[in-house]
């Protein structure tokens, strides 16, 4: 199963401020962090996650520092600032909305739904 | 067998993509470090699972897709980098280059400055703006030009010889405008007020060319400059209207009328310090933005035809002499002058290498019909001359005529002869540049010998 690029894109503001929440990090990272939480199903690409990040830092939910790691590569770290918590937590509200309405509609179990198109060319 | 040397190779690769990324106009420089550092990341990890250091990268790079597609995305966020600035500071890539440019308007800011003080320091000696016109008028290339030569001369850092040329040929210009005693209302005045600013534009251009006096190359550089400049000094002028229009309303508002300040102080020290920025400016974003003469070229070449030909077909449809009054004379000249900026400026931006096309062509409408109604209105002239004698003005506009008849006819020749791919490109470009010195020469003579040849008329 493949999520779809509209659903990966919706969600890529709040699960980057999300991962950014818990502490800083960077693009490699985040990008690690979200491959393991969603089991490899989330398909992120370096295209969608390095303008996303610049645009968060344009608008001040996130700033970023260059800093020396171990050898001597220069790493580029992202920071959440309290604009970018404010922010996740209204994102929250609206993904909150939106899980509970669909848990309303689809009720129990999943299997139920995608067994019907199964059925269909029987 | 040769063993794979691991890390170098691996270096060269990195250094190859970088290469590739660098040349992104989306991608910053630190786009390209932070993306490099994501790259090795994900090369480290492969390593470590047991992958060969080549094979990493190969699959590092595949994971990271497709370059034109990273670009693509990072153009949605970035969309102001596509329309490349003009940072003033230069503080974005490259510190030397930062460093130069600060320089550069270091020098720029205290030449402008010097252009500002030079135009008032005449009135310390009781001279003033108002009522010395006749001082003024020659003499207002005098106050601009040596600065934004200077600018240049620094900026090439020109031998000690050619300042000491420039240093004289500036005084040379001082002398003519003020040593013949000329009446105030005198044709010589006003031909030297013409010609004075153009035969010290082509000192300006002198120190344009510093590096390599010989060079055709530069000099098509300094025509370059040339229109770019003329460009950016109307767009300086205009927003210095706008300034104006404002500080005198806003200020009347108030009760104060700044008008002397803005006739006295603002206009002549805001014209002559707009000469040097806009020299500075072309200079600062030469690779910038695209240049704007040859596209405005472009798109008045043919409008200028097919008006020119319009011309032509009325005037054998009606069969009426041309009315040769002394204005129409001046604006033949300056029709000429137009046909050859459009000539220069397609010349300019013209890649040399490419075959004629169907502009060529055009070019060369251009210029023959430029040429027919240019020996039309000659031979008016001349008959005109010969009949009720000549006077400065006359003479100078005759003079101009011939001059860019010339240079217009052998450029016909030429780009016929380009058109049916006997001559190369390069020899158009060559008459042009070589013919530079004419124009020196000829706004010189005007300046230096007719007034004495006429009698101070």
């Amino acid at each position: 199963m493949r999520v779809t690029k509209d659903l990966v894109a919706a969600s890529a503001t709040p699960m980057v401020l999300g991962i950014l929440a818990d502490g800083e990090s960077y693009g490699y990272a985040i990008l690690r962090r979200i491959n393991e939480l969603s089991g490899g199903e989330l398909d992120w690409t370096e295209g969608l996650l390095y303008p996303l990040l610049h645009r968060l830092e344009r608008l001040g939910h996130v700033e970023s520092s260059w800093q020396s790691v171990a050898g001597e590569r220069r790493r580029k770290y992202y920071r959440i600032t309290s604009s970018g918590l404010a922010e996740l937590a209204e994102q929250r509200r609206q993904w909150d909305t939106v899980v509970n309405a669909l848990k309303e509609i689809w009720p129990g179990d999943v299997r139920r739904l995608t067994a019907i198109p199964l059925e269909g060319p029987a | 067998m040769t063993a794979p040397d691991g890390p170098d190779e691996l270096e060269t690769q990195f250094a190859q993509w970088r290469h590739y990324v660098q040349r992104r106009p989306e991608l910053r420089q630190s786009d390209s470090e932070e993306l490099e550092d994501h790259l090795r990341a994900s090369v480290d990890e492969l390593v470590a699972a047991g992958l060969r250091a080549d094979e990493a990268f190969l699959i590092a790079v595949k994971r990271m897709g497709r370059l034109d597609d990273l670009a693509r995305e990072f153009a949605r966020e970035h969309s102001e980098r596509l329309w490349k600035q003009l940072v003033l500071t230069g503080d974005t890539d490259g510190r030397g280059a930062g460093i130069r440019s600060r320089r550069d308007l270091l020098v720029m800011v205290i030449c402008a400055a010097g252009a500002a003080v030079s135009i008032k320091v005449p009135e310390l000696f009781g001279m003033s703006l108002d009522a010395d016109g006749a001082f003024y008028g020659p003499n207002f290339a005098l106050f601009a030009l040596p600065w934004l030569a200077a600018f240049l001369a620094w900026r090439r850092q020109a031998k000690p010889a050619l300042i000491g040329v420039l240093l004289a040929l500036f005084a040379l210009g001082a002398v003519a405008a003020n040593a013949y005693p000329l009446a105030d209302d005198s044709q010589s005045l006003i031909l030297t007020a013409i010609h004075l600013p153009i035969a010290l534009w082509l000192v300006v251009g002198l120190a344009y060319v510093a590096d390599d006096l010989r060079s055709s190359r530069r000099r098509m550089d300094f025509i370059r400059f040339t229109g770019e400049w003329f460009v950016y000094f109307v767009l300086l002028a205009l927003g210095g209207g706008v300034l104006t229009a404002f500080m005198a309303g806003t200020f009347q508002a108030i009760g104060i009328v700044p008008e002397d300040f803005i006739e006295q102080w603002l206009v002549p020290c805001g014209v002559v310090a707009a000469v040097v920025v806009a020299g500075w400016l072309v200079e600062a974003k030469q690779s910038v933005v695209e240049n704007i003469a040859p596209v405005l070229t472009r798109l008045f070449t043919p409008l200028f035809t097919a008006v020119l030909l319009a011309f032509l077909v009325a005037l054998v449809w009606t069969s009426a002499g041309i009315d040769v009054e002394r204005e129409a004379l001046i604006l033949f000249d300056l029709l000429l002058v137009v046909v050859l900026g459009l000539l220069l400026y397609s010349i300019s931006a013209r890649d040399p290498l490419a075959p004629p096309g169907l502009f060529d062509k055009l070019q060369l409408a251009l210029v023959v019909s430029a040429l027919v109604i240019d020996v039309l209105v000659l031979r008016e002239i001349t008959h005109r001359i010969t009949e009720y004698g000549t006077t400065p003005n006359k003479a100078a506009a005759l003079g101009e005529n011939v001059i860019l008849l010339a240079n217009l006819a052998w450029s016909a020749w030429l780009i016929l002869g380009f058109v049916r791919r006997r001559t190369p490109f390069a020899a158009i470009e060559r008459w042009q540049t070589g013919y530079l010195p004419v124009y020196a020469a000829w706004s010189w003579i005007v300046v230096l010998l007719f007034p004495p040849l006429f009698g101070y008329l």
